[in-house]
């Protein structure tokens, strides 16, 4: 399992790069994982996605999906595919500190 | 990454419930994974993408040996409204939208959509008749060519 060490934080993520335990993680680290992602700037959109993501995955214990985003979130599917472009789900849940998602929607 | 697919064409030829899904998830699936989605809708298909037809779509009972039951019990009254009752019942517990639904997330996640000119003239339609989320009606060579460098996949 690799470790990297980010914003001061030890990190440990698996081997495509997501986070193993989300309890590491912080809003410096969402803004590096998001750069690495092309994402450059993180507005309040993005924000309210990775915000609304890791609460339901405490709730629920897996990362939603982009239909619970949307009825659940509030989240526009749109603005989802604007804010996170070329793979939402995964680059949202990679950002939040979450593992890979694992449904087929 | 070099081998990647970059873009898929589906046609969805058929027009029961089992017969729309997999190409709908196959689509939203690849939209998912930042792959460019084009459906086309053709044939019995293009039930799943009529206004007056989209949210009455069935399960087939008869003729489909994997419902493991005899086809003569099939073909009793309300036996296809069950199945079609059971699998929305599953689907919506592994959280796949209805179909009126599924097409409206799909176009929202950048796809695109289209009915068949050969089938459209021969049921006598118009696009009067599809849900908003179809783009355009085409005929065969243009979908060839809006699936330039595309993996084509029949459903």
């Amino acid at each position: 399992m690799p470790v990297r060490e980010i914003a001061g934080v030890q990190v440990d993520f698996d081997a495509e790069g997501f986070m193993t335990n989300p309890d590491q993680w912080n809003e410096e680290i969402a803004k590096v994982l998001a750069a690495e992602e092309g994402i450059s700037q993180l507005t309040e959109g993005h924000w309210q996605v990775i915000h609304f993501i890791r609460e339901d995955y405490k709730e629920k214990g897996q990362a939603p999906t982009i239909r619970r985003m949307n009825k659940v979130g509030n989240i526009a599917t749109k603005d989802l595919y604007e804010w996170f472009p070329k793979g939402p789900a995964k680059k949202a849940a990679r950002i939040a500190g979450l593992g890979k998602p694992q449904g087929c929607v | 990454m070099a081998n990647q697919i970059e873009k898929v064409s589906i046609i969805i030829s058929r027009g029961s419930l089992e017969g729309v899904y997999p190409g709908l998830i196959m689509a939203n699936g690849a939209r998912m994974e930042g792959i460019e989605a084009t459906l086309f809708f053709t044939f019995f298909g293009l039930d799943a993408i009529m206004k007056k037809r989209v949210n009455k779509l069935k399960v087939a009972t008869i003729g489909n040996p994997a419902m493991h039951m005899p086809s003569l019990l099939g073909v009793l009254p309300g036996m296809s409204a069950m199945a079609t009752w059971m699998m929305k019942k599953q689907m919506d517990k592994i959280d796949i939208p209805p179909v009126d639904e599924f097409l409206e997330m799909i176009k929202d996640a950048g796809a695109h959509l289209y009915a068949c000119k050969a089938t459209v003239d021969m049921f006598g339609l118009t696009m009067d008749d599809f849900v908003p989320q179809v783009d355009e009606i085409i005929n065969v060579g243009k979908f060839y060519e809006l699936s330039a460098g595309a993996q084509i996949i029949f459903t």
